[in-house]
This record gives structure tokens, C-alpha cells and sequence, in this order.
């Protein structure tokens, strides 16, 4: 029964890997080697494919694997199995805040944890900062000529601007900006391809 | 009719979602917070603070926390289901027809101008946060810390989500004690 064993193989990993979606990875890996689903190249394909499509990356995974495996329905099955363990414990953990959570211990816990959480979720922000405004070529000629990937920067800054200082634009949907660098960067070749 | 709402607009956002779990918050903010008032920016903040250290993709356990605090079990499992719906939609069309999807030009330029937005989108997410969250000194000492542990060391969330819970603790009971 491959879907038995693809749910089963996909809540494992959901309820082992804690983080991002990429930490989902060497996960896949010994999935691959035990179960003969697919190559470690595909793996790589497949992680590019995630990348740049919607979606949180650890589902896109999920669901690419499933999808080679078993069709439409292996997709279904791989992606709830890698989620459900994520509603068994969250809905664990939300109860027990429900009945705990004006206890002065829980607060103390969040009171440091809020920082901590907003420096994390900083930290993921600065290094795709790094590689989006960084060159490649920086890291092996090491001139300053080519640090800065110019249109990247100019795009940032035009996009600081429309969201938090241009008042008409301000308000819209963050959908709107993404479209537009989606449209300016296939328009400037912003990948060079 | 609450539920379906629920599923649509998480669906909205999964889709609309580039890149990792981070790159949701500008959406949950907009949405969850600004939209709806399903949650406010402190409750965000805590339920990334978990999401990363409990098992499963941030971007999954958040969901679930909103939904469940909205509309109980059910609606936990309705938000989840949104979130992953787009998902299981887009790639069964992708890698059912291109196979080379990510290869191909068009595909690579736009992801790569989208990654420019998706910063500056997780720039104004922190500034959002940063208000309800980092509230006195020693929350700017804990935000800096965690910044440059999570920078320059690779070391475990779960290590830093422990460390700073109990940081916490000491801080407020040596508050109490002043």
C-alpha cells in the first residue's frame, strides 16, 4: 500500500523536523535511499521547484514527492501526513495556553520570547538580504566593483519607498508589490538569464 | 460560513506565499491582524516563537495556532488545509506539465526580482513586531543577541527558543525582587 507508506514516511518527517521547510531536507534524503521514490538529484530539482513556486517550501516538497509517487492522490496524501503532526501538537500546546497563559510564569517565558522570535525572523530576513544584494561574483574577486548587485538595490529601495513613505501606495496588498518585482524582474533580467 | 472564510483566506495566503515560512508574515499581518483582528501582533510573535521550536514547517504550525484560537479544533484543521491547498494545486500542475519549470528564463528572473520584495516585506514586518515585542532594555539586549547568534553560529532554534525562555524568567523574578 504505497500510500499508507507515504503518509507514514511524510509524518515522520513532519514531526522530526523542526524549523523551515528546509529542514525537511536530510529527511528526503534518507527517504530516497529507503524507499528507492527517488534520486538525490530529483531531490534538488524538486527544492528548486518549491523555491519558486507559491507556497511554504517544506508543503511544496511534500507535495512534489507525493505527486511522483502516487499521482494526484499520493500529492494529497504525502502533504497531510507532513501536517499532521503539526495540528496534533499545536492544538496540544494552544489548549494548555489557553488554561496557562495569565499565569505570570507563561508570561515571563513570552516576555522573553517575543524579542527572541522578531531576531530570528530578522536574522532569516538578512541572510536573503545578503544573497539578493550581494554579487556572486564578491565572493570570489573580492573587488568592490562587485559587491552590489545594482538593480536589486535600486528595486529595495524603490519598493522601502512605495511601502512605508508614498501614501497611495502604502495600503496595498503586499500581492501588489510582489507582482510588480516579479514583472521588473523578468523586464531587467534581474536573474541574468 | 466562518469556516469557509477561514479556508479561503488561508488558501490566499499559502498561495500567495514566496519562499519560506517567513515570507508569510506580511500576509498574516495584513490579512489575520489588519483585516480580520484574528489575532493581534503579540499573539503573531509568540505563535512564530513556537512554530519554530515544535515539530513541523513554521508556516503549518502557525496556521494552525489561528485557526485554532479563532474557531477551536476544527477551525485549526480548516486554516491548515487552506494553507496547503494552493500547494498541492500548483505543484500537481507543474510537475505533471514542465518539468523544467525552474529552469526556464522567464521563471528565474522574476523569482529573482520577487526575492528583493520579499525582504523588503520581512523588513516591515520587523519594524511592525518590533513594537510589540521588543518593549524595554532587556529586550533589545535578548533581540540582539539572538540576531547575531542566529547570524554567525548555526546553532539549533530550539536552543535559543529554551535559552531565552528562561532569560525571561530570571529577568521578571529579578524585577519583582528590586
Amino acid at each position: 500500500m504505497i500510500y499508507l507508506r507515504l503518509f507514514y514516511e511524510f509524518f515522520v518527517t513532519g514531526l522530526f523536523s523542526i524549523g523551515g521547510g528546509l529542514a525537511t531536507l536530510p529527511f528526503l534524503h534518507q527517504m530516497s535511499e529507503s524507499t528507492g521514490w527517488f534520486t538525490t538529484q530529483q531531490i534538488y530539482d524538486m527544492l528548486a521547484v518549491s523555491e519558486s513556486t507559491p507556497g511554504p517550501i517544506g508543503v511544496n516538497m511534500a507535495t512534489y514527492v507525493g505527486y511522483t509517487t502516487g499521482g494526484v492522490a499520493g500529492a494529497v496524501v504525502a502533504t497531510i501526513g507532513l501536517v499532521a503532526p503539526s495540528i496534533i501538537v499545536i492544538l496540544i500546546i494552544a489548549r494548555m495556553l489557553k488554561k496557562f497563559g495569565e499565569s505570570k510564569l507563561v508570561k515571563s517565558v513570552f516576555y522573553g520570547l517575543r524579542p527572541a522570535s522578531v531576531a530570528l525572523i530578522a536574522a532569516a530576513g538578512v541572510s536573503v538580504a545578503l544573497e539578493v544584494f550581494i554579487m556572486p561574483a564578491f565572493r570570489e574577486s573580492h573587488a568592490l566593483g562587485d559587491l552590489l548587485n545594482y538593480k536589486a538595490v535600486i528595486l529595495g529601495a524603490a519598493l522601502i519607498l512605495l511601502t512605508r513613505y508614498v501614501r497611495p501606495t502604502k495600503k496595498l496588498h503586499p500581492v501588489c508589490f510582489i507582482a510588480l518585482s516579479a514583472v521588473v524582474g523578468m523586464i531587467f533580467k534581474f536573474a541574468g538569464a | 460560513m466562518e469556516l469557509l472564510k477561514m479556508f479561503l483566506t488561508f488558501a490566499r495566503i499559502g498561495g500567495l506565499t514566496f519562499g519560506g515560512g517567513y515570507a508569510m508574515l506580511p500576509l498574516l499581518q495584513r490579512e489575520v491582524v489588519e483585516k480580520y483582528g484574528w489575532a493581534t501582533e503579540e499573539e503573531l510573535a509568540d505563535y512564530y516563537a513556537i512554530g519554530q521550536c515544535t515539530p513541523g514547517i513554521i508556516a503549518v504550525n502557525t496556521a494552525t495556532f489561528i485557526g485554532q484560537k479563532r474557531a477551536g479544533t476544527v477551525g485549526g484543521i480548516v486554516a491548515t488545509l487552506g494553507v496547503v491547498f494552493p500547494s498541492i494545486v500548483i505543484i500537481s500542475l507543474i510537475a505533471g506539465i514542465i518539468t523544467n519549470f525552474s529552469e526556464l528564463a522567464v521563471v528565474k528572473n522574476a523569482f529573482a526580482g520577487i526575492r528583493v520584495c520579499v525582504c523588503v516585506l520581512i523588513l516591515n514586518s520587523v519594524i511592525k513586531l518590533w513594537k510589540s515585542a521588543v518593549v524595554d532594555r532587556c529586550c533589545l539586549v535578548i533581540f540582539c543577541i539572538v540576531m547575531c547568534v542566529s547570524l554567525f553560529f548555526s546553532l539549533s532554534p530550539i536552543i535559543i527558543v529554551l535559552c531565552v525562555a528562561v532569560a525571561g524568567c530570571a529577568i521578571k523574578a529579578w524585577e519583582a525582587r528590586k
